[in-house]
């Protein structure tokens, strides 16, 4: 039968019904800028937008797998001002050693929290604080507090300027091919499947043999490695490692997942719908820009954080609103 | 005599689909009445509806000749009427007295808590229980026999006029069982009427007065107890025959008549820290092996151990290949599998659907090119969905929403899958439904005679005594005796289980 062959776009809806509220918003949000402001739907501002973006969305992707499994990874931000450090020091020996090197130093912070959540078994929240403030003290030691220059000779900075195969940002290229390499790992390997399955119940997953242990050492590499990815792209887009930078950014990661419908106690969620989230989270701050340059209204930082803070909770209700609604047309 | 609560005509159904029709219930002050009915007859949503979590479509409903108007649960418990729930609905981390009192505490005259009096209460009411605990506790430093005759004591606190209880033994041993029936007649000397739902036929006998049987969303009949019989419970339940159940038998099971092949699995002498003191077991190819005792002799820790669960301190497990067992992922490469007694905590992955639930513990075996063949993955759960005839609205469907009784012949299959050879079952039919307790073990039965070994650990000596064709009886973590079917009898059983307990106090 063609149903046991054919990719069914009816039923991956169904199955993804949880996530609908945040790709609803996100054309919502898409349709009103595009109305709104002239340079918008513009090759400008998507490439730019998509550039400052990559480092969020590649760290959202990342948390999305750790609390997937019912952990949490706090040391992500702190991650990401350290290996762009790293990176900035070893830009002089071109891109080809800087990005191995800081994505390195990532999954070395990474292995560390799997090691003490794993082995020691500290509880994800407690471990990663911890790793949150290592992280953070050892950007600021081996930077001495100021930003590291990257070096303007090397081909380092050619990752968020020059164009891949003439077409996008090398960031927006590496950052799409990471993500649809997790979203193939979470959906089609078994990996994958079992990384929900410890979310959804560790004991009985335990019980049909499958590799607990080796699901939570991946989730936190992962995030680890992301967290380094998300560090080089800091460097190159601020020409500069950032040791004070980071600071917030696992919440923001935390929102994104959370925004595309990913249950924070583990379990159920997607990579598709975290992007759409991380995506969705900046737009806000791109729309309220595009305000601000027409003149009319002035808007702080300050100001835009709190209206991000009142948009995510509209989307998280209108999220909440829409499952027990379907839940219920279910019962 | 006046009834307390008055049931009639209710109906509710949601959204289009009827749950209850013309339903009538009428429980007397001080009696114990029992519900019974297989899973989806409606019992929890009449229930939900005396409680106040569900609101009736029709119907009526009286407490001692008044209309009672009910929406809330708490206007329920204002009314006297008060709800001990399977999954306890207390606050663990809360001491005793607190959970005792909460919502409800006695006050000094500042208007501040008065804890002395609360804790005074509390402990009167557990020492009318015949309980003796330090109250001041956190709750959830308890046994779950303790937290449900808290929950009682709660019930009794407030003044219940009736006490509402959702299988209130099905996490209980026998001791604490016998306890909480002393608080149940208890609680019926002081006029409290108890509503008691079980799916243990035997409880009835032993506790009920009357017994209310519900069907496809009606209530089909009330008798007192004393003139029923246990067979005429079940045809009624079932809507059958009570003579073509009697040809059956009360389980789908019977032992002692196969022809056991080669030694699978010894296990000898085993000893561990969770209490194992020198337990042996041996399956053979194509037998059922029940493990009988007593809850805490050992049966469960002795499964955990066979599977590679629990580390042996002395004796050993050999599989029939000459290897030792270390963990769960070698016991299953070797052909185990282990139907866990807890079906909500270490069994089903409740987000999941039933396709990936009964695929998962297969999947390291359903790899191709490092991905999940999806295509062999739909067609294995469609076999197993229709083999085990699991009753779903498709194989997407998350398991959660399925019943009790589909879940755990998802979990079977999810087993099966794998063929094993040898398949530890505990509990396999606890808080099924009889309905589905029969198709569970024509399963089973089905398997073991293809050649399949099963280890059966169940609380139902019927069960055992039925399905077994050897019963290992199990003593304080020891092995003490070995009987063996067609012969078996219940009391036989228990005489086993009953003798070896003397000799070891004496």
């Amino acid at each position: 039968m063609a149903d046991t062959n054919t990719f069914d776009l009816r039923r991956y809806l169904k199955g993804g019904g949880h996530s609908f509220g945040v790709w609803a918003a996100l054309v919502i949000v898409v349709l009103f800028g595009l109305m709104r402001y002239d340079n918008f739907g513009g090759a400008y501002n998507i490439s730019s937008f998509l550039n400052y973006n990559a480092m969020f969305i590649v760290i959202s992707v990342g948390m999305c797998f750790v609390i997937l499994t019912g952990g949490i990874d706090l040391s992500v931000g702190s991650v990401a001002a350290f290996t762009s450090v790293v990176a900035a020091y070893l830009s002089p020996y071109g891109i080809q050693v800087a990005l191995p090197g800081a994505v390195l130093a990532g999954l070395a912070i990474g292995g560390l929290n799997a090691f003490f959540v794993v082995a020691m078994r500290i509880p994800p929240f407690i471990a990663t604080l911890a790793t949150m403030l290592g992280a953070k003290g050892g950007a600021l030691v081996i930077s001495g507090a100021q930003t590291i220059a990257i070096d303007w000779e090397s081909n380092f900075t050619k990752l968020g300027m020059e164009k891949a195969f003439g077409l996008l940002p090398w960031t927006i290229v590496i950052t799409a091919v990471v993500v649809v390499a997790l979203w193939i790992v979470l959906e089609f390997t078994s990996l994958g499947r079992t990384v929900l399955a410890v979310g959804g119940g560790e004991d009985a997953t335990m019980m049909m043999g499958l590799g607990v242990a080796r699901a939570k050492v991946f989730v936190y590499l992962l995030s680890g490695g992301c967290g380094g990815l998300a560090g080089v792209f800091l460097a190159s887009g601020f020409g500069a490692g950032q040791p004070l930078e980071g600071v917030g950014w696992e919440l923001s990661a935390i929102a994104s997942v959370v925004v595309g419908g990913t249950l924070l106690t583990g379990g159920m969620g997607s990579v598709a719908a975290t992007v759409a989230g991380a995506l969705l989270l900046g737009l806000v701050f791109n729309i309220l820009n595009f305000e601000n340059g027409r003149g009319v209204i002035s808007l702080s930082a300050y100001w835009q954080m709190v209206i991000r803070g009142g948009f995510l909770f509209a989307v998280i209700l209108l999220q909440s609103q829409l499952t027990t609604r379907t839940r219920r047309a279910a019962e | 005599m006046n009834d307390l609560i008055q049931m009639t005509g209710i109906g509710k159904s949601f959204a289009g689909i009827i749950a209850l029709q013309n339903t009538s219930l009428a429980i007397r002050p001080g009696e114990v009445h029992a519900i019974i009915g297989q899973n989806g007859a409606g019992k929890s949503t009449l229930i939900k509806i005396l409680t106040g979590v569900y609101r009736r479509d029709e119907g009526e409903v009286r407490m001692n000749g008044k209309p009672l108007a009910i929406s809330t649960p708490r206007e329920a418990q204002d009314a006297g009427i008060a709800t001990i729930y399977q999954e306890l609905s207390l606050v663990p981390l809360r001491s005793v007295t607190e959970n005792v009192v909460m919502g409800y505490e006695p006050r000094n005259r500042l208007g501040l808590i008065d804890w002395k009096a609360a804790h005074a209460r509390t402990r009167e009411i557990l020492a009318r229980f015949g309980v003796k605990v330090d109250v001041t506790r956190q709750l959830g430093s308890y046994s779950t026999a303790i937290q449900q005759l808290v929950a009682i004591a709660r019930a009794v606190s407030l003044e219940a006029k009736l006490v509402i209880m959702d299988e209130a033994t099905s996490s209980l041993d026998d001791q604490e069982i016998e306890t909480l029936f002393s608080v149940v007649r208890n609680l019926r000397e002081s006029g409290v009427a108890v509503l008691y739902i079980s799916h243990f036929l035997d409880e009835l006998y032993r506790i009920c007065d009357r017994v209310t049987i519900m069907r496809d969303g009606r209530t089909v009949a009330t008798h007192d107890v004393a003139q029923t019989t246990k067979l005429g419970l079940v045809s009624e339940m079932l809507g059958r025959d009570a003579r073509e159940i009697q040809a059956v038998g009360l389980t789908a099971l019977s032992g002692g008549h196969g022809q056991p092949g080669e030694v699978l699995l010894e296990a000898q002498d085993m000893r561990s820290r969770t209490g194992l003191r020198g337990a042996s077991v041996t399956v053979r190819r194509r037998e059922i092996v029940g493990l009988g005792g007593l809850l805490g002799s050992g049966r469960t820790e002795a499964a955990r151990a066979i599977f590679g669960l629990d580390p042996l301190t002395g004796g050993r497990v050999v599989h029939h290949g000459g290897v030792r067992i270390d963990n769960p992922a070698q016991a299953i490469a070797l052909g185990m599998g282990f139907l866990t007694e807890d079906r909500k905590a270490d069994g089903i992955i409740p987000h999941m659907s039933v396709r990936e639930n009964i695929s998962l513990a297969l999947l390291p075996r359903l790899r191709r090119l490092g991905a999940v063949d999806r295509a062999r993955e739909r067609k294995l759960a469609q076999h197993y969905i229709d083999a085990l005839q699991i009753k779903t609205a498709g194989m997407e469907q998350p398991i959660r929403e399925l019943s009790g009784g589909n879940q755990q012949k998802v979990l079977l299959a999810r087993w099966l899958a794998l063929e094993p050879e040898i398949l530890i079952l505990d509990e396999p039919t606890r808080g099924v439904d009889v309905g589905a307790k029969f198709e569970i073990q024509s399963i089973i039965r089905k398997q073991v005679a293809q050649g399949l070994a099963v280890l059966l650990i169940s609380s139902e000596f019927e069960e055992l005594v039925e399905g077994a064709d050897r019963i290992v009886v199990l003593q304080d973590g020891r092995s003490v005796s070995e009987l063996q079917n067609p012969g078996v009898t219940e009391d036989a059983l228990i005489g086993a289980i009953a003798h070896q307990h003397e000799r070891n106090v004496a």
